[in-house]
């Protein structure tokens, strides 16, 4: 499957790389959906075996695939939030020498650079790569309130039902791109809505 | 001078108003009759008698209303206060600059007694007398940034340094020209100036970022920026856009000129001493249109200004829906004179409007 390639942006956006083995004594590898292929084109025996992939398939049925790489240890998860406790206790346990990869959607990469940021990982030392839906994580101004997998701009927030602009202001912090009223000055004047990248 | 604090509202109301003694000190932000971004920085070491430049952290005849709109927007959002766990002792070196700046600059106001680490601190415009213990948090009602910028008017980001950048690590902000202290904090320089347009381009943000990296102790610099409010809302933040931003719409050629306001930022930068972090105030002054234009070098001056200005700028500062509405007002005090290098309104100098 080809990868998206994301339209040049502002500052605070994040950019992907693609991963790659890198030396290490153990590797943790977190993914969602079609991040599963860029596991599968790096794997190998000496890799999988210091390999601890989490792994959420939003149903997709990539996970027999990464079963079948024999990683040490092997999580499927059913969402990032029931996963997120497995998270932090892996990255408790770290030592020196992991080396981390993330691949899939912007929100899992997203949270899962801000659990490690906090585990005291540099998010420059972690490596990520874009794979399936370039849906976005969005925090909504106003409310606080995150959607998630937002494909469209202007959207309507899950919580408080402002019509949001979808901006490419990103927190690494919040793992969240930022939605701000779109018809502030002119209430009820939105746009119809189109894809992000449309 | 004693000054005279304005018992006044920067909402609902909107009873803020300038005095003539106010109007003559405003940090008019334009030195000639165009703008463009620049780094344009210079040193904080004083500025004209009476001038707004003139002491480390200004105090005029808004302070006592300003802190009250604060403790409301705090009320409201404590969001708008926020310190990362590593920026404690950062709070504490700016306690210190204000408290030793504020005593020195204005002895009438207020006072600081110091015996070791057992401080008194007396605010009296506010009404305050309390004791603590330096570097003890404990003794304090709030944390060390938050119980003086209670008590010190405009947005306060105080600035970790490392990695030859700085982070957004701390801050109180509930006078922001529409930015989210809480979206951005944790961010590096370039991350949250990301959606500025042009400056980037320009290289404006990597040479202010090798300038301020350099700031030494004891050596602060200062810098203008401006924007346009419709109304004296000291508040115009991005979490309450919903509720203010219908006010722009509010502009008619007859209220114009009392409820379009110019918003000038006197963004100054200190080191701090222990932590080698970088404060950065970022003071807010407004002022209408109908009282900058009692000052006819102003009134030539905005009006080449906002009328030459860059369309991605308008709409980026947020009136270019309201442009048009602003020059018919300003064109009528430009009779196309020159006018005096500088941003001082030279009133005993320059002509009169010519009728």
């Amino acid at each position: 499957m080809s990868k998206f390639e994301f339209p040049p942006s502002i500052k605070s956006r994040p950019v992907y790389g693609t991963l790659e083995a890198r030396p290490g004594k153990h590797h943790l590898m977190i993914a969602d959906a079609e991040g599963a292929e860029a596991i599968l084109g790096i794997a190998t025996p000496e890799l999988m075996a210091n390999t601890h992939i989490i792994y959420i398939p939003r149903g997709t049925d990539y996970a027999d695939k990464l079963r079948a790489l024999n990683p040490a240890q092997f999580y499927e998860g059913p969402t990032y939030a029931a996963s997120v406790t497995r998270i932090q206790r892996v990255l408790q346990d770290a030592h020196m020498g992991l080396q981390i990869y993330l691949t899939g959607t912007e929100g899992l990469m997203g949270q899962a650079q801000n659990e490690a940021m906090q585990a005291g990982y540099p998010f420059s030392a972690i490596q990520t790569e874009h794979r399936g839906s370039t849906a976005r994580r969005m925090q909504c101004v106003h409310c606080k309130g995150i959607t998630e997998d937002v494909e469209i701009d202007p959207f309507v927030c899950s919580h408080c039902g402002l019509n949001l602009f979808v901006r490419d202001h990103y927190s690494r912090r919040l793992a969240a791109y930022q939605g701000v009223c779109i018809d502030a000055e002119d209430p009820g004047n939105v746009p119809p809505s189109k894809g992000i990248y449309e | 001078m004693t000054i005279q604090f304005n018992d006044e509202t920067f909402r609902d109301d909107y009873t803020f108003r300038n005095s003539d003694w106010a109007i003559k000190r405003f940090p008019f932000p334009f030195h000639e009759d165009s703008y463009m971004y620049a780094v344009n920085m210079e040193q904080h070491r004083g500025g004209p008698e009476g001038s707004v430049y003139e002491k480390r952290f200004d105090v005029d005849e808004h302070y006592v209303a300003e802190m009250r709109d604060r403790a409301m927007v705090l009320a409201d959002d404590p969001l708008r206060c926020q310190s990362l766990p590593h920026m404690t002792l950062a709070g504490w070196d700016l306690l210190e600059l204000i408290m030793v700046s504020k005593s020195e600059d204005y002895p009438d106001l207020f006072e600081l007694h110091r015996d070791g680490d057992k401080w008194r601190w007396i605010n009296k415009p506010l009404g305050i007398d309390d004791s603590f213990t330096f570097m003890d948090e404990t003794t304090l009602p709030y944390g060390p940034m938050e119980y003086i910028t209670r008590q010190t008017q405009g947005d306060f980001c105080v600035l970790d340094q490392r990695e030859d950048n700085l982070w957004m690590d701390a801050g109180i902000v509930t006078t922001q020209a529409d930015w989210s202290l809480d979206f951005d904090i944790g961010m590096n320089f370039f991350e949250w100036h990301a959606p500025v347009p042009l400056a980037h381009e320009k290289g404006i943000f990597v040479r202010a970022l090798k300038f301020l990296l350099n700031i030494q102790q004891g050596a602060p610099a200062r810098r203008l920026n401006w924007t346009m409010t419709v109304n004296p809302l000291l508040d115009t933040s991005p979490e309450n856009y919903h509720k203010w931003g219908v006010q722009k719409t509010t502009l008619t050629p007859e209220n114009i000129g009392q409820k379009q306001h110019l918003r000038v930022e006197l963004q100054s930068f200190f080191r701090l001493p222990r932590s080698n972090a970088l404060v950065f105030p970022i003071r807010c002054y407004l002022c209408c249109f109908d009282d900058l234009m009692t000052m006819p070098k102003w009134g030539r001056r905005l009006h080449r200004v906002i009328r030459d200005l860059p369309e991605e700028l308008a709409t980026y500062k947020g009136f270019i829906d309201n442009r048009p509405m602003m020059l018919d007002y300003l064109s009528k005090y430009d009779d196309g004179l020159p006018t005096s290098p500088g941003v001082f309104p030279d009133l005993e100098t320059e002509p009169p409007l010519k009728t």
